[in-house]
């Protein structure tokens, strides 16, 4: 069986140099693929690191909005949503919620009164268990255009060259408008007084089958009454959990959910450009926020709040933001979930 | 035995699909978690959907074994080899049952929905819980690579016995028809 013409030995070497090339072949396709020949991919994990303070990030809590305090309560649709999209939740009804208002920061020591950003994370459970995750934050736009000027954006701020900051703003002109409301928006003194916005935009698809370019926001009851910065550094730093859950002892606290319809033309994928004033926009419900909880026992400590987790009805857009995010936070819950020890509940039952 | 020379057509068509799609899935999955481009959430999806496919066809493909059995190893196989090759297909078969469910119950224990392409949505099959996560999915990590280990293996054997050996085990499994005999 052995070709006549060749030795049996140098046939068996041929061949067997064929399979180790074969075998080599396949092994580097798969280290390709897995982004171990590539150091400079942006990868979910490079990304998560770059948030991580000097000090190292706070291990078994979330890699960004370390801080947070959860709250249960209700969303309250009244139907006008269904023009828009058939997510079950926008019928008109009661919807349970989970949700957690943090601080936009991967520093668990930065007092409140420091944090510039201040987030909702959002879950909103129709009858048959679809979820409609989001997390959303109360500037009016955000800070960069896409997820790789994100990443440069979180290295200039903790690199250690002087110009870093400056080099960064040359680079990306839209994080001047972010700068400019991060030095005039008033400060407040409470969750409960902030907008959440989703800033990036998603498609609404309704019964009929009709496509939309939408964002929403969570507008509050509360008027919001402006405090000098000053004064909130004065606060103790979690000045804003002992508020709000204060506050929700006067009552429950509400927002109203508004989408917005963007027009043609408009920049659906780059967050950082607000849609014009006049665009449609349609009031589709109310949160109700019942019941304030600690995090680290709480209901939302465990949910991702995961941007593409969203229901029929609601999809991702050209926005390259919640594709970033999901990956991004995926890492960052399968980090934290194996450091409970770092982070133990308080209850023997709350420890499953 | 069943005294077969080769697997029966059926069996052959689905060792050659499954090579397909478990391939592609272990490279879409090294993939997907390297990745923050919007390719993320179709990779995603189409791993929660091969995941599922290969489950059930590795189930069906069980069962044809069952049915029809094998062709035997060649007599004069050493015994090391023999063993080798027992061992690792119990393996393989293994890591296609168990790394789907794994997947998804680790997706379960993290409170994620599954939906696959089409939008097809599957049940909760456990109750979320941060331990259970953990273990499911250091599980499913790792075994991914012991997976594509055990594949390179494999790949390795079948080109020995069809380059080297050429002792009929290539022959059993090939995706062309039967050669005349020699």
């Amino acid at each position: 069986m052995t070709p006549p013409l060749l030795k049996p030995g140098r046939a068996a070497l041929g061949s067997l140099a064929l399979i180790a090339v074969v075998v080599a072949i396949a092994a580097g396709a798969f280290a390709y693929t897995a982004g171990w020949l590539s150091p400079r991919r942006l990868t979910p994990t490079r990304l998560v690191a770059a948030f991580a303070p000097p000090g190292g990030p706070a291990l078994g809590r979330r890699r960004n909005h370390v801080r947070g305090v959860c709250f249960t309560g209700t969303f309250e649709a009244n139907g006008a949503g269904t023009a828009l999209s058939r997510a079950p939740m926008l019928a008109r009804g009661q919807y349970p919620v989970v949700g957690r208002f943090n601080v936009g920061t991967a520093n668990p020591d930065d007092p409140d009164g420091e944090v510039r950003v201040r987030g909702m994370g959002l879950q909103i459970t129709a009858p048959g268990g679809e979820l409609w995750r989001a997390a959303m934050i109360n500037p009016p736009f955000f800070a960069v255009a896409t997820p790789q000027a994100f990443h440069e954006l979180l290295r200039a701020s903790h690199a250690k060259a002087p110009d870093a900051m400056a080099a960064f703003t040359a680079r990306h002109p839209e994080f001047a408008a972010f700068g400019a409301w991060a030095k005039s928006a008033p400060w407040t003194g409470s969750y409960a007084e902030e907008p959440y916005n989703s800033l990036d935009s998603f498609v609404f698809t309704n019964r009929s089958g009709e496509r939309r370019v939408v964002r929403w926001s969570l507008r509050p009851a509360a008027h919001p009454v402006p405090v000098p910065h000053d004064a909130l550094l004065q606060r103790p730093p979690d000045f804003l959990e002992q508020e709000i859950a204060q506050r929700i002892k006067g009552g429950p606290l509400r927002w109203t959910m508004v989408v917005t319809v963007a027009a043609p033309g408009d920049p659906t994928a780059d967050p950082s450009q607000a849609w014009p004033e006049d665009r449609r926009a349609v009031e589709v419900g109310t949160l109700v926020v019942e019941q304030i909880q600690d995090e680290r026992d709480g209901p939302c400590r465990d949910i991702n709040y995961d941007p593409a987790v969203l229901p029929a009805g609601v999809a991702t857009s050209d926005d390259p933001f919640p594709a970033a995010r999901s990956s991004a936070y995926r890492a960052s819950y399968d980090l934290r979930t194996g450091e409970e020890k770092d982070y133990p509940r308080t209850t023997a039952e709350a420890g499953r | 035995m069943t005294g077969l020379q080769r697997f029966t057509p059926l069996q052959r068509a689905l060792h050659w699909l499954m090579a397909v799609l478990i391939l592609s899935m272990l490279f879409i999955g090294v993939g997907m978690v390297s990745t923050i481009t919007p390719k993320y959430l179709p990779l995603i999806a189409t791993h929660m959907t091969l995941g599922v496919a290969i489950l059930i066809l590795a189930l069906i493909r069980l069962g044809v074994r069952r049915r029809y059995g094998a062709p035997s190893l060649p007599a004069d196989l050493p015994v090391p080899m023999q063993l080798a090759a027992k061992s690792s297909h119990y393996l393989l078969y293994g890591l296609m049952i168990v790394m789907p469910l794994l997947g998804l119950t680790m997706l379960s224990a993290a409170d994620y929905p599954v939906v696959l392409l089409g939008g097809v949505r599957l049940p909760r099959i456990l109750p979320p819980s941060e331990r259970l996560h953990t273990l499911l999915w250091g599980a499913h990590h790792y075994l991914a690579f012991l997976f594509f280990a055990v594949i390179l293996l494999h790949v390795s054997a079948a080109l020995f016995h069809a380059l080297i050996r050429r002792d009929g085990v290539f022959a059993a499994m090939s995706p062309l028809p039967a050669r005349e005999r020699n």
